[in-house]
């Protein structure tokens, strides 16, 4: 049994889609690096897949002071039984006190999978991540209630210590062609690739769903809409600001719009820079999901409308009135 | 609400009844308002949810209350939409000759399908020359061998078209007057047997009312409800019964319009101060929503004596029925006042009340024939 | 088919409070609702047995009021319900959450498929469906869009994604978890309202379980909350009003876009 002060080092699992790495990866090993420096100790990324062997010298450029590779066919797709397994096994080699996932949902999921393999815990979704300097603790803060509230979350006596964190709440780390690291590729036993799930398909939809999530603006639509053909206008007023369209549960409910644009309780949460709630009331089941964006602005009818409680700016008019409005302005 | 000491099972009723109507029917009634299509998609929640056979017996299918619990589903879906709830109430209408004057083989044939949702039933009475006055009929069931031939118009039938059960009144003796008609069970699909055209009508619009055409529609004669002569007792005894629910559907329209109008007098200010704090205000809507109280105090008792199955309801449930329904028109137009200007407005939901509430003082029986009833009956009792 | 499905009881959003102390959830005497997520979870869990014929089992791991949310799974049509109760269990974290959970699945030990939401709306982690997959180290597919087809010992799912969605096979036995676009729950129906008032509904202890101390309640927990803020309240925001209304607000979206 090993003590926690033999645990060291910061991990970070690397992300990748079609042969590239996502730019969370950067993010979460900026604040690795960060985190590292503080406790004087590594970084180090993990990088699983298939044809990702190549990718392994940008993660050093980024910070890694030295990668992992497992690179197979078998990994191609993330599967959660035989990724865990692969990382747990490296986790219980190496001890590091420290591991960082992105909270995509894959990963999530994945960094469920090996905390209880471990028999860790897991603190998801964070927006911080710091060092307490009295105990070297990672100090993990994240939003909590419905973003009601934020709560700042330790794990003493187990590690490694582990988060998944939010992409875009970091900053990414800085690119030095320079930098030299260790790439180590690891080949493992057949064992440790066996799968009872595996991919049939990849179904690509991006052309059709924008992922709201990675957004900076959000042009949202909600009951006053209408019907589905008026989700025209707030696409023509997303692209000229450069967002993407997100809706209510009433008008994806009402089949005006995909689900992958719902935004709140049983949706996706969001925090652009600016999101632009259209006839939307703004019930609580709907705020808890863009109530942290930096800025929003609302256009409703009802002047008592609970969206006007949260709203930066607004507007009391008939959207059908301002937003063809706004689109000529910015055109 | 006054508390009526409902049972556990009543208040479930009421409760998933109270669910449908603000998750599903709520969101969709002006649409349906608008479009009159029929709301067959409710009418399957209604069902899954085993709402349609809460007035018959459990041995044809349904869950074993009576005239009370079709008041409360009946009264919860008002709040949300009328014309639903209608669609679902009048076909507890088209049942009840069954339940009341039919044989144990027509129930058992009949009764299961209705109570599972799975077909709805319609009351076939009036006529063109016959509203008011029922037995000025015209249509006519002549006996030939094992069938009757019918032949005439209905017109003015809520759920015609839609419903696949009919239970029709027709004259088999001319002659007899009154006692000379007779209650059939008749078909969609039947052959001789068609629809007019759909009406267009001011309010419960989600409902449809249609014609129904006889041309020498042949039906069996095991289709006969009761005796011959017996219709027009049985199609009284049938009122008696849906009195009250058409009372409760007023309600329901009443306490809708009665919210409403509480919430937007909460929320709309004039002369720096809610429109809800003004004393005239406070004095229509306290008059509402007494009234409102006093026709579901009065309806629910006459729904309970019926159900009870007390002799000579007929004064109370037509006390019922007219005083319910008067109220309804009273607050839905006092409902549209208080919102003023946007009252008016199509895009706000009080107006719709006040065009489905004038229906009620309407159908089964006009209030004008309600007093009839009701003032004969008192003479009647004060000569004993 | 005998499948489980896992749900949680959580406060009515406008309800939420929480413990001075143990900065956990207070979830005592709260007015509660079954989690939104794991609405569609029951509903995906009745619409297999409707398809396939067998048994479902809500199980939910709460304080005693949380049969209540049991009580309405049964009324929508699920055939048993379990209620892990103990005193023990309070202030488990999502370790020990999945950990009790998956002890008492092995205590009813016969199911196919395991069903949860993908997240509840008070902890916001997706933690506990994969633990609970972890724990009895059985096959997973998170974010189920839709199951496309269950054959004789292995099931095929969409897993939604940022992108679009994969298509997966597993073996069986296997968790799902769902999100809100694989159905539209059903109503409850006064047949299984009826039947829910009058149900027999298991609750079990720690003891019943074979659950180690060590690892449940706040003494499994291996994350501890160490403080809550709550983040300052929005400013009260600007309405443009009148006729330059649309320009005010212009100028305003101009001077953020820059």
């Amino acid at each position: 049994m090993s003590t926690i002060a033999e645990y060291k080092g910061v991990w970070v699992l690397g992300e990748h889609r079609g042969g590239a790495i996502q730019p969370v990866t950067y993010e979460l090993l900026g604040k690795a690096r960060e985190l590292a420096d503080k406790l004087g100790v590594q970084v180090s990324c993990l990088l699983l897949g298939a044809g990702v062997k190549i990718q392994a010298q940008e993660l050093i450029h980024r910070g890694a002071d030295k990668v992992y590779v497992v690179d197979d066919p078998k990994i191609e797709h993330v599967l959660e039984e035989p990724y865990a397994r692969i990382i747990c096994d490296l986790i219980r080699k190496h001890r590091p006190e420290i591991l960082l996932f992105a909270a995509t949902s894959l990963c999530r999921s994945l960094a469920s999978r090996v905390a209880v393999g471990l028999n860790v815990g897991l603190t998801g979704d964070c927006i911080g991540l710091d060092i307490n300097p009295e105990d070297r603790c990672l100090l993990m803060t994240k939003p909590a209630l419905g973003g009601t509230c934020m709560t700042t979350i330790v794990s003493r006596s187990h590690r490694p210590q582990m988060a998944t964190v939010r992409p875009k709440a970091m900053k990414e780390a800085v690119c030095d062609g320079q930098r030299k690291g260790v790439v180590e590729i690891l080949e493992l036993q057949e064992s440790f690739f066996i799968s009872r799930a595996k991919v049939l398909e990849v179904v690509d939809e991006t052309a059709s769903t924008v992922n709201i999530m990675d957004a900076n603006v959000i042009v949202s639509g909600g009951r006053a809409m209408a019907k589905a053909e008026n989700f025209k206008m707030l696409e023509e007023l997303a692209k000229v600001l450069n967002g993407a369209v997100g809706a209510s549960r009433a008008a994806v409910d009402e089949g005006w719009i995909a689900y992958s644009h719902q935004v709140g309780q049983t949706g996706k949460t969001v925090c652009p820079k600016i999101y632009i709630a259209c006839g939307i009331s703004g019930q609580i089941q709907h705020l808890v999901g863009m109530q942290s964006s930096d800025t929003i602005i609302a256009i409703n009818k009802d002047a008592s409308a609970p969206i006007f409680k949260v709203a930066n700016y607004g507007i009391v008019g008939d959207v059908f009135e301002v937003v063809p409005l706004l689109i000529k302005r910015f055109q | 609400m006054i508390d009526y000491l409902l049972t556990e099972q009543q208040i479930m009723i009421r409760d998933l009844s109270r669910q449908i109507t603000d998750e599903k029917i709520r969101p969709v009634a002006a649409e349906y308002d608008h479009s009159e299509k029929f709301p067959w998609d409710i009418m399957k929640i209604i069902a899954q949810s085993d709402l349609f056979g809460v007035y018959i017996e459990e041995q044809y299918g349904g869950m074993g209350g009576g005239i009370l619990e079709l008041c409360l589903v009946t009264e919860e879906f008002s709040r949300g939409c009328a014309g639903i709830a209608i669609c679902y109430s009048a076909s507890a209408l088209g049942t009840y000759p069954i339940i009341l004057a039919g044989s144990d083989q027509q129930k058992k044939k009949y009764l299961p399908a209705i109570a599972k949702g799975e077909k709805l039933a319609a009351f076939g009475l009036t006529e063109p020359a016959a509203g008011s006055d029922a037995s000025a009929l015209q249509t006519t069931a002549e006996k030939k061998g094992d069938h009757y031939i019918l032949n005439g118009v209905k017109h003015f039938i809520t759920n015609g078209g839609d419903a696949e059960i009919y239970t029709i009144v027709a004259m088999t003796d001319k002659s007899r007057g009154a006692r000379g008609a007779s209650i059939f069970i008749v078909e969609k699909g039947t052959p001789g047997f068609t629809f007019g055209k759909k009406e267009d009508k001011m309010g419960i619009r989600a409902s449809s009312t249609r014609e129904l055409i006889f041309n020498d529609c042949k039906v069996p004669a095991e289709n006969l409800v009761g005796r011959e002569g017996m219709g027009f007792i049985s199609a009284m005894r049938t009122f008696d019964m849906s009195r009250p629910g058409i009372g409760a559907q007023a309600v329901g329209i009443a306490q809708g319009a009665l919210d409403e109008a509480i919430k937007f007098a909460k929320q709309r200010k004039q002369f720096d101060k809610t429109v809800a704090s003004f004393q005239g205000i406070q004095w229509m809507l306290a008059d509402m929503a007494t009234e409102t109280e006093a026709a579901r105090a009065l309806v629910y008792a006459s729904a309970r004596e019926v159900g009870a199955g007390v002799k000579d309801v007929g004064v109370h449930s037509a006390m019922a029925k007219m005083y319910a329904s008067d109220v309804a028109m009273k607050v839905t137009t006092n409902a549209v006042q208080i919102c003023g200007g946007y009252g008016y407005m199509k895009e706000y939901p009080v107006e719709k009340y006040m065009r489905d509430a004038k229906i009620t003082q309407i159908y089964e029986g006009t209030n004008q024939i309600q007093r009839n009833i009701i003032g004969m009956g008192l003479i009647r009792e004060s000569s004993k | 088919m005998n499948i489980i499905v896992c749900i949680k009881q959580v406060p009515d959003t406008a309800d939420i409070k929480l413990d001075g102390a143990t900065k956990k959830l207070l979830r005592e005497g709260i007015k509660g609702m079954i989690n939104p997520f794991d609405m569609y979870a029951i509903e995906e869990g009745l619409r297999l047995k409707d398809k396939l014929g067998g048994k479902v089992t809500a199980l939910t791991m709460g304080p005693s009021g949380a049969e209540s949310a049991l009580r309405e799974a049964i009324a929508l049509g699920c055939d048993e319900a379990v209620l892990l109760c103990d005193p023990a269990f309070a202030g488990s974290d999502t370790l020990a959450t999945s950990y009790v959970l998956s002890c008492a699945i092995k205590k009813i030990k016969d199911y196919d498929i395991i069903l949860c939401g993908k997240q509840a709306l008070d902890g916001d982690t997706a933690h506990v469906g994969p633990g609970i997959a972890g724990h009895l180290d059985i096959s997973q597919i998170v974010n189920v869009r839709k199951i496309q087809d269950i054959k004789e010992g292995s099931v095929s799912a969409q897993r939604m994604t940022e992108y679009g969605y994969d298509v997966l096979e597993s073996q069986l036995p296997c968790l799902l978890t769902v999100v809100k676009d694989i159905n539209v729950p059903r109503l409850p129906s006064l047949k299984g309202k009826m039947k829910a008032k009058s149900a027999t509904i298991s609750v079990w202890k720690a003891a019943d379980i074979a659950a180690e101390e060590a690892r449940i309640g706040l003494k499994g927990s291996a994350t501890e909350v160490l403080k809550v803020t709550t983040p300052p309240a929005r400013p009260q925001g600007k309405i443009f009003e009148g006729e330059g209304a649309v320009d005010g607000l212009v100028e305003a979206l101009k001077g953020l876009m820059k």
